[in-house]
């Protein structure tokens, strides 16, 4: 599957008051890309969709928190 | 009208005794891009959409309420059982000086709800734009939940209304195509 984050290098001054945080990220999630919906796409089984709370795979967006803020630029 | 399932539309559990988080949850109660603004405004500008895209609206607005139900219920369990302490130590005095410990509809911030924060401008387009910022903006408020607790089980329930704001952004997206489509599209017989 391809990622669902995005990233970003902010300007960082010599001046900032803080440590700062070199990347950034926010989120591009299927709905963007999907337009009109295909028919017949393939769909998770019942107890799958469920829990995911969509029943197609094309649709599922996992969200393990942000990355800018653990450790990603690591 | 309506029928009532007397059960959530997705398990709400909180392992985590955390009475500050609860205070955090009720920007998707009673905030501007809340479950309870979302209901409201999909539900009152169905009557006046294109006929393909009020069923649409009908469904998703219901669905909006059931999803206030959970996070009422997250607040609840959160609140419940904290003292007077507990909940001023998690920035709740104001809520409790005001209500007890009774739900209200107001932001995280504890600024009541109003119905300003919703529009209904009767040009298609323009609401079916409107409901898709609002799915945006509801998905981006369930991230930052996400991130700010710990509790595995609460982002659980957190994560599957996240992906429900993805399915309704894209439902809006495809009635913009609907709607787009109806003036020109050529029929055969």
């Amino acid at each position: 599957m391809y990622s669902q984050t995005r990233v970003y290098f902010p300007y960082v001054s010599p001046f900032d008051p803080c440590p700062p945080i070199r990347v950034k990220t926010f989120q591009v999630n299927p709905q963007l890309f999907i337009g009109f919906q295909p028919e017949n796409l393939p769909q998770f089984s019942p107890m799958e969709a469920l829990r995911h709370g969509v029943l197609w795979p094309a649709l599922y967006s996992p969200y393990a928190g942000r990355g800018d803020q653990e450790g990603l630029e690591g | 009208m309506w029928i009532y399932e007397k059960k959530l539309q997705y398990p709400v559990r909180v392992s985590k005794c955390d009475p500050q988080m609860a205070k955090f949850l009720m920007e998707q109660y009673g905030g501007a891009d809340g479950e309870l603004a979302a209901a409201l405004r999909y539900l009152n500008q169905r009557y006046t959409i294109p006929d393909k895209v009020i069923g649409l609206l009908t469904d998703i607005g219901t669905e909006e309420f059931a999803h206030l139900e959970m996070i009422a219920t997250m607040v609840y369990k959160l609140t419940k059982d904290a003292t007077v302490e507990q909940l001023e130590a998690a920035g709740l005095g104001a809520h409790y000086a005001a209500h007890d410990k009774a739900l209200f509809y107001e932001n995280a911030a504890g600024v009541p709800w109003t119905a300003a924060y919703i529009q209904a401008k009767g040009d298609p387009i323009a609401d079916l734009y409107e409901d898709i910022a609002a799915e945006e903006k509801a998905r981006a408020t369930y991230q930052w939940l996400i991130d700010m607790t710990d509790d595995v089980d609460l982002q659980d329930s957190l994560r599957f209304l996240r992906e429900r704001e993805i399915v309704h952004s894209l439902r809006f997206r495809e009635a913009v195509e609907i709607l787009k489509e109806e003036q020109d599209r050529k029929k055969f017989f």
